[in-house]
């Protein structure tokens, strides 16, 4: 089970400190790696985890403290230096050149004025395939790949120079739930040939899932260490209490509530009155299809229909057409046919304004990339949508007086942390981002709303925040859609859950007892009974 | 929102040390070319500021400039780089030249000017529309469509005033010529036309525009992040055609203003290149359509004095060029270390 | 109309087009290899102007074509360090530098021009030529194709070598992961900006051996401003490849064959104005670019400067 126990580390961190502009991103934190062990890095977003990781793929320096590899100090300057010292890491966003095949991919790094040698790296390919169980055909471009197969390549290249080490960063995120076993059986057969694996996640039950030893980060510190001899002795209820305690230890009242967030996380559904199931649907489609762009994944036939007070969940695997089903509800993309009906008036074809007439808002999940201008005030971004219409503008001129005080008391209610209302929304965290979102697309009017993965990247408070927004959103009668990769998410939110493979909607499942394995069905693609 | 005075010194030096440096660097050129860059820089003052006729020069200058400027800041605030101003302004100059001589035989001089205005500013919209639409419909990067589309023009504006618009009782290849006295009326008793009124009235509507309507606001959130523009439900097609359409019709002005008010007719060949002069001065004001009034008048100081000096001192004009480039570079070596400086305080 | 196509139009079109179409094709395959990296260089025009210069006037006092392209290649690598310190080491905007450095060039070699030349406007002779025995005797197509000097027939095999490279070795991998996905190539352990930095070094060698031969071997002289856009059409063409530089060749024989015919229709005779001819390419150009915009492809990390680990 663990051969290598009682050696010398592979890997071990010396009182490592990173700071940026306005973050301790790392404390003085001193952690060992062993060989043969699935060390779990356990902490919510924002802890320090990928700065922690940054550094030992030698992406980032240190400002203070040193890493040994072997017992010897070493200096990791760059990625190259990384994987020399046989660290391979798979990043949590894909590194991989969506323009070259599997096997280019993998050449990648090579000496630059040589010819590169594919024959010999298809045989490391097929050794290393072999080894991990996976089969992928070497020769297809990266960008036709799934993104599950995209991370097994990953796994391929970080073990291509003969890894000691292998770093995950939380590679759960975009896994179905049988990919997330898969990934559990590749790390113990890695583990079992001795290399220690460095397993990142946010999750509190993958940690305790996979990992021999855990260790916990928060607001980047160490904060505590169940070696793998302590944990075998616990049981899961006490493993996580044991965990909780370190986590949350000598925190006050708002920790509490984290622990809850966390601990809730796959415990099931939230208690929650119900709505009114014989009330008319607030939104309605019908056989809707969208047109494909290189890299997308469309709408192949999607109806479905939810009703006021009604959360409705969309489950599936990361890039099976959840983003134009969001983008199709808010009118922000053309339907190619079929027909969607916001409180009995049809809504096929028209744009985001019309939409939101009707009462649709669209709270999108990328809050830099699309649904803000990170240039622009946080005032400017609370009415965004608005622009042109009254009571901000009139016959087309700003009332920037109105705009200003309008943000100010937003501000105020929606408790957005930030220094005015002319500060440029970029200087904000992700957590106040979001907030602003929230607050513009979520008032009196709005009958429907679809959030699309609103807790992404978020740490523990804003995720609790954010849920409870959505919690608030149904009960006062809002028809809410949710969509998300996270299950767990899901789980505790909706109602009913859709799942969507490959731009269908593969099946809709009540948020029942046996839910959560019906919908990891649906997932890969296996239609409802 | 009151500025600090730290806020103040540190925006007025972004401004000044790149232009400070970029005279520096010029005048070493100069010396390198054995001239004396301190005799050159005191005769284009001398010419361009100090003398009553070079500064009545310098402000008839200023008036295209300004028009082309206005064109520009609509332009980079939408996020579009229109380099095709050129062929645009030249165009529209052709357009000018051969419409108001035929116009004045049978209409007053203020209707043939404004006529001659309008149809300028369509012709030059009109020469903007292949790269709105490219760049519309399929995203082409509108840096090469509009360079192609300018020297295509100047060909073109060549070919017209040589072929079709050619007047016969003139041996050199010209258009008819405007007289003097229908031209654009002069201010009090200065030889200067009344195209900086225009030019100023344009820079004024623009910087409102920018500012405080909330088609402004639209173009500058296109700019500024394109796909948060289509999220919010904007057109971003339409406001590409628009921005075009604005940027284009200004330069389109600034080369009617430039035939009715100092050339009244246009000759072959004629090409004064200010387009891309005017980019450093647009990134200069940060885009705000006041600030460039100054850098324009600045500039074309600098224009009219280099003229002069080219025929005096024998430093040719190309040397405008020189500095045009300098200016660039340490306008955005300046930004860079000011990043850099406000990183580091950050931290 | 038949008149037209006679033996003689014919043979100096197609002479012309190769003259021409050599500098375009060396600036498109440059351009290519930068779009490539990562990084947009609208400075190729400046870079192929400086090149023109140095390339004359190291052909004038020497004497030496050779020695002329030599100075050009290294004219243009000036120039492109210029770029690959602001834009690739400094990460400033590829745009603003790209056109300060054109609009620079233009100034300093007009400048430096009406010093040296403006009173005597030297030419140079002919260009040597290396005629390939048996082919050089075909009417039409020999004096075209293989009576020319051999730089000519170098660049035809560059567009085979820069193939070769693109597909088979570790530079192609690296130059297509630097502007595909910079930090996927980092993470592979190849440091970013010094490819992007070696390719931009290139383009303006290639650029600058490019305006050499407009200058030595097109026009045997040098005049201010003498590129007049060839680059830009250089950065069309790569934009139209798709990284394959095949299509450079067969875009820059397009291009050059529509500017040779100004020269082959006055030897033709026909009295058409230059202007109207000088139109052609750049009308040529905005056809294609119309009726194949659609198939055009930029590397998604086109013209932006790359950080490691940024947040």
């Amino acid at each position: 089970m663990n051969p290598a126990a009682g050696q010398a580390p592979q890997v071990s961190l010396h009182g490592i400190t990173k700071r940026y502009p306005g973050v301790l991103a790392n404390d003085d934190i001193s952690l060992a790696f062993h060989g043969g062990e699935v060390h779990a890095l356990l902490g919510e977003n924002g802890a320090g985890k990928s700065t922690l990781i940054g550094i030992l793929a030698g992406m980032q320096q240190p400002d203070d403290g040193h890493i040994e590899i072997a017992g010897k100090r070493v200096r990791i300057t760059s990625p190259r230096e990384s994987l020399r010292l046989r660290i391979g890491t798979v990043f949590q966003h894909v590194l991989l050149v969506n323009s070259l095949t599997v096997i280019e991919n993998l050449m990648l790094g090579g000496a630059w004025w040589q010819k590169h040698d594919r024959k010999s790296a298809l045989g490391r390919f097929h050794e290393i395939s072999e080894l991990l169980g996976v089969e992928i055909d070497p020769d297809v471009p990266i960008g036709r790949l799934s993104l599950g197969q995209q991370q097994q390549v990953e796994i391929i290249r970080a073990l291509w120079h003969g890894g000691n080490v292998l770093v995950l960063d939380e590679p759960t995120s975009m896994l179905t739930p049988q990919g997330v076993e898969e990934l559990g059986a590749v790390m113990r057969r890695l583990s079992g040939q001795g290399v220690a694996i460095i397993f990142v996640t946010h999750k509190l039950r993958e940690a305790y899932a996979f990992g021999d030893r855990i260790s916990v980060l928060r607001q980047g510190q160490l904060a505590g260490d169940i070696p793998p001899e302590r944990l075998q002795a616990l049981g899961e209820e006490e493993a996580t209490n044991e965990i909780i305690r370190l986590m949350f230890r000598a925190a006050g009242e708002v920790a509490g509530a984290d622990a809850e967030t966390m601990v809730r996380e796959g415990h099931g559904r939230r208690a929650r009155a119900d709505f009114d199931r014989s009330g008319k649907d607030a939104i309605t489609l019908n056989h809707v299809v969208t047109r494909a762009e290189p890299g997308e994944c469309a709408l192949a036939d999607i109806s479905f229909s939810v009703k006021p007070g009604e959360v409705f969940g969309i489950a599936g695997v990361d890039g099976n057409g959840q983003k134009h089903l969001a983008e199709v509800l808010a009118g922000q993309r053309p339907a190619l046919s079929g027909a969607i009906e916001v409180n009995g008036t049809v809504a096929a074809h028209s744009g985001v304004p019309a939409r939101r007439r009707l009462g649709v808002r669209y709270i999108t999940d990328e809050r830099l990339g699309e649904g803000t201008v990170a240039g622009h005030s946080v005032a400017t971004n609370l009415v965004l949508k608005e622009i042109g219409a009254p009571p901000f503008w009139r016959d087309g001129v700003t009332l920037w007086r109105r705009i200003f005080s309008h943000a100010r008391q937003v501000i105020e209610t929606h408790d957005i942390r930030t220094p005015s209302e002319h500060t440029l929304l970029g200087r904000l965290s992700g957590g106040n981002i979001q907030k602003v979102l929230l607050a513009r697309e979520i008032s009196a009017d709005s009958s429907v709303v679809i959030f699309n993965k609103p807790t992404y990247g978020l740490d523990l408070q804003n995720t609790r925040l954010a849920r409870e927004r959505i919690i608030k959103a149904a009960e006062q009668g809002i028809a809410t859609i949710v969509i998300s990769t996270e299950l767990d998410e899901l789980i505790e939110l909706c109602d009913r859950i859709g799942v969507m493979f490959g731009g269908e909607m593969a099946g809709i499942v009540d948020n029942q007892a046996n839910a959560e394995a019906q919908i990891g069905r649906l997932m890969t693609g296996a239609k409802a009974a | 929102m009151t500025a600090r005075p730290g806020e103040v010194v540190s925006s007025v030096s972004r401004v000044l040390v790149p232009i400070v440096l970029a005279l520096v660097v010029g005048g070493l050129i100069l010396l390198a070319l054995g001239k004396d860059p301190l005799a050159y820089y005191d005769y284009v003052l001398q010419r361009g500021l100090f003398s009553w006729s070079g500064f009545q020069q310098t402000v008839i200058r200023s008036a295209p400039l300004l028009l082309i400027a206005s064109g520009l800041i609509v332009a980079f605030r939408a996020g579009i780089w229109n380099l095709g101003v050129d062929g645009q302004f030249l165009l529209a100059a052709v357009a000018a030249a051969a419409l108001a001589p035929l116009l004045i035989t049978s209409l007053p001089s203020w209707l043939t000017i404004v006529i001659c205005c309008a149809v300028s500013i369509l012709v030059a919209m009109a020469w903007s529309l292949v790269p709105a639409f490219l760049k519309a419909q399929y995203g082409l990067n509108e840096i090469v469509t509009t360079l192609m589309m300018t020297f295509l023009g100047i060909s073109f504006a060549n070919v017209l005033v040589k072929l079709p618009f050619d007047d016969p009782d003139n041996s050199v290849p010209q258009t008819m010529t405007l007289p003097v006295a229908d031209r654009l009326g002069r201010l009090f008793d200065t030889t200067i036309h009344s195209g900086i009124i225009i030019a100023l009235l344009a820079v004024f509507a623009v910087h409102f525009v920018m500012t405080r309507t909330a088609f402004g606001l639209r173009l500058q959130i296109v700019g500024a992040n394109p796909r948060a523009a289509k999220h919010a439900g904007m057109s971003v097609g339409r406001l590409t055609y628009a921005t075009f359409a604005l940027s284009a019709g200004l330069a389109g002005l600034g080369g009617a203003v430039e035939i009715l008010g100092v050339w009244g007719t246009m000759r072959a060949d004629w090409n004064p290149a200010y387009g891309l002069l005017v980019v450093p001065l647009v990134f200069l004001a940060r885009f705000n359509g006041i600030a460039v009034i100054g850098f324009t008048l600045f500039f074309a100081i600098l224009m009219i004095g280099g003229e002069s000096a080219s025929r005096r001192l024998g430093v040719p004009n190309f040397y405008v060029l020189v500095l045009v480039a300098l200016l660039l570079i340490f306008l955005a070596l300046v930004e860079y270390l000011d990043h850099i400086s406000r990183q580091r305080k950050k931290a | 109309m038949g008149g037209l196509f006679t033996e003689t139009f014919v043979a100096s079109l197609l002479f012309g087009a190769v003259t021409v179409g050599i500098p375009l094709l060396l600036a498109g395959l440059g351009e290519q290899i930068s779009e490539k990296s990562g990084v947009l260089n609208i400075g190729i025009e400046g870079m192929m102007l400086i090149g023109a210069y140095g390339g004359f006037v190291a052909a004038y006092y020497t004497g030496s074509f050779w020695l002329g392209f030599l100075a050009g290649g290294i004219s243009g690598m000036v120039v492109a360090s210029l770029m690959v310190l602001f834009c690739v080491i400094l990460s400033m905007n590829q745009i603003v530098i790209g056109i300060a450095l054109t609009i620079g060039a233009e100034g300093l070699t007009a400048l430096l021009h009406h010093f040296q030349f403006s009173r005597s406007y030297p030419r140079l002779s002919e260009a040597p030529s290396l005629d390939i025995p048996g082919l050089n005797d075909i009417p039409v197509i020999g004096p075209a194709f293989f009576e020319r000097h051999p730089l000519v027939y170098l660049s035809i095999l560059l567009v085979v070598f820069v193939a070769w490279l693109f597909r088979r070795t570790h530079i192609g991998l690296n130059l297509q992961a630097a502007g595909d996905n910079p930090a996927a190539l980092d993470a592979a352990g190849v440091d970013v900006k010094l490819t992007r930095a070696g390719a931009v070094l290139t383009t303006g060698m290639l650029a600058g051996i490019g305006g050499a031969f407009m200058a030595n071997v097109g026009a045997g002289i040098f005049v201010p401003f003498m590129i007049h856009g060839a680059g830009f059409i250089g950065i069309v063409l790569a934009m139209l490849a798709r990284g394959n530089p095949y299509w450079v060749l067969l875009g820059a024989a397009l291009f050059g064959a529509s500017l040779a015919l100004t020269t082959a229709l006055q030897v033709a005779g026909l009295n058409i104005p230059t202007d109207v001819v000088q139109m052609l390419p750049f009308a040529m150009v905005i056809v294609v670019l119309v009726l194949f915009a659609r198939h055009s492809y930029l590397p998604p990390s086109l013209a932006l400067p790359y950080h490691r680990g940024e947040r």
